[in-house]
């Protein structure tokens, strides 16, 4: 994993901005994270099966902690498996 | 910074860090008593408000060393201290832990068994930087960007619009801080404010930017005195940028130090090849791009542009020039490295191949000079000459220094206004009709032509660069020396 320094004025997120969301499911790969928080894999189950019903194929990931973001490598292999995150904080 | 990035000892016995901001951390506040007057000593610290808990003396852990340097990611979190180290620790409130560390066995009965705690503010992404900054022996501040492992950073470069087109060196912090010995200034002076996002411009942004642009740590101080030069109001780099002219900086460099870099004032000095030619401009236009936030399509609006736009930095060739240094012209004392930078387009080449005069010459080189930027404009636009050692030998062997030649050019240069009026010669360009009884209009203001030596031995061709509209509206030549 390289590490580099911002080259930039930071006045911007270190990532990109976000894309327009699609009108429909159907074809989609949606990735679903889990946080880590308990019985969030129950809630997630069940936002899985709605995906399904809607058209989608889902993805279920895990990260470490929640009190940090995703790790890279997490969010490299979600970017390159998934068209599609679903992201929610929860408590 | 050696002091704030030591690693601060943890008293012994059990360390509790809380913050008031935390359910969880409130929700074992009146517990801490009863740890309190247990065998074991206990110590807590609290993130954001001194008088938290209240139910125990706290010490505020206001800078966040306590919770920065022993990796608190979760609060509250009990750390247990032996002979000096950590041998265990919890996070979050969970009753059969708590009670097995602390050793008090009612502890806590009447709460849930356990109950996730909150994010610990030494983890806080926006905090990130700060708090690195402020405890990384490393004094580096700008903020971390992660690529993934499968990840190409070269790409990932791309992607972030940090390059001008062509690839860029990844900006690693070894690399950054090898750059960073390349001048005795410290990394957090700031140098000037860059446009057109005016952000503080400090030496350690400017040094990200020289690696990506393949710098070398010694052109480091060529660098900064050239940022230093183009943030300045006379040479107006916010106009530069947005003027829908083709306009860039243009860098001449001065000095012996020139020759201790290694810079190219000879064969194709002006083309590509010679890395501190070609690096030194890049890292300057890279960090207007990347901290000013000036960039193609958005506040640069330049028509067509040129290719000078990536980089057009020169040193002249001031042993072999009859005119002496630029710099030295513009009131540098002799002998010393400085840099001029100049708003100009393109350069264009002059072609004199028969001269044998200097009289010749400069009849010819007017010529072609009076059709810069358009032969009916005057006095608005300076230009950078430089003479090749092919045609400044007819110069230096008639004895002709810098204020002759620039002399016997005016001469041949001068035309009369109503020549240039607008509409002359079916040309709708041109001065004013209030103009036409003006009597010789000079083609250059006084000190607008900028003449420069260098280039290879063979050659009987000179190069015009054109600059940009002149003056308060718009840009001004400025030399600024190089200090290391």
């Amino acid at each position: 994993m390289t590490t580099v320094l911002d080259p930039t004025s930071e006045s911007r997120p270190a990532e990109r901005a976000l894309l327009q969301r699609p009108a429909s499911l159907e074809g989609q790969v949606v990735a679903l994270l889990d946080i880590s928080k308990p019985r969030g894999d129950v809630f997630l189950d069940r936002i899985e099966e709605r995906v399904v019903a809607a058209g989608g194929a889902v993805k279920r990931y895990r990260k470490p902690t929640f009190t940090k973001p995703a790790p890279v490598d997490l969010r490299h292999e979600i970017a390159t498996q998934c068209t599609l995150v679903i992201e929610a904080l929860a408590d | 910074m050696s002091d704030a990035s030591a690693v601060p000892v943890l008293p012994e016995g059990l360390v509790v860090i809380v913050k008031r901001e935390c359910a969880t951390c409130e929700l074992v506040a009146p517990l801490l008593a009863d740890i309190a007057t247990a065998e074991v000593p206990l110590t807590v610290y609290t993130q954001d408000d001194p008088t938290f808990p209240g139910t125990v003396p706290a010490t505020h852990d206001a800078d966040l060393a306590i919770s920065w340097h022993h990796d608190i990611e979760t609060v509250p979190t009990m750390i247990v201290v032996r002979d000096g180290a950590e041998v265990e620790r919890t996070v979050g409130w969970h009753r059969d832990t708590w009670r097995r560390l602390t050793g008090v066995g009612d502890l806590g009965a009447d709460l849930p068994d356990m109950r996730p705690g909150c994010g610990s503010m030494s983890v806080d992404p926006d905090l990130e930087h700060v708090l690195r900054a402020r405890f990384d022996s490393d004094g580096l501040a700008a903020r971390r960007v992660e690529f993934a492992a499968a990840e190409d950073p070269f790409e990932a470069m791309f992607a972030r619009g940090w390059t001008d087109g062509l690839p860029v060196v990844p900006p690693t912090a070894e690399r950054v801080h090898r750059m960073l010995a390349g001048t005795t200034r410290a990394a957090d002076e700031i140098v000037c404010i860059a446009p057109p996002d005016l952000v503080e411009l400090t030496v350690e942004k400017i040094a990200i930017n020289a690696v990506m642009a393949g710098c070398q740590p010694e052109y480091l101080p060529w660098v900064i005195a050239a940022l230093e030069a183009v943030c300045t109001d006379e040479f107006n780099m916010h106009g530069v940028l947005a003027t829908t002219m083709p306009v860039g900086p243009v860098i001449v460099c001065n000095g012996p130090g020139t020759r201790a870099i290694a810079m190219n004032s000879g064969v194709n000095m002006l083309g590509q090849g010679n890395r501190a030619n070609s690096t030194i401009g890049r890292a300057v236009q890279l960090t207007i791009r990347n901290v000013g936030g000036g960039r193609p399509g958005e506040v640069d609006r330049a028509t067509h542009g040129n290719p000078g736009k990536l980089s057009l930095c020169f040193a002249e060739d001031e042993e072999g020039s009859p005119f002496g240094a630029l710099a030295q012209s513009r009131g540098i004392p002799a002998g010393r490295d400085a840099v001029t930078v100049f708003a100009g387009e393109g350069p264009r080449c002059m072609v004199d191949q028969l001269a044998r005069t200097p009289e010749e010459l400069v009849a010819s080189l007017a010529a072609m000079l009076v059709a810069q930027p358009h032969p009916k404009l005057v006095i608005g636009f300076d230009a950078i000459l430089l003479i090749s050692p092919d045609h400044g030998r007819l110069f230096r062997e008639a004895g002709w220094g810098r204020d002759r030649l620039i002399a016997e050019l005016s001469t041949r240069l001068e035309r009369d206004a109503s020549t240039l009026v607008r509409g002359v010669d079916g040309i709708a360009e041109g001065l004013p009709a209030g103009f036409a009884d003006a009597g010789p209009m000079p083609k250059y203001r006084p000190g607008g032509l900028l003449v420069t030596y260098g280039g290879g031995g063979a050659g009987l061709f000179s190069t015009v660069i054109s600059g940009w509209v002149n003056g308060g509206t718009g840009s001004d030549p400025v030399t600024v020396e190089v200090t290391r």
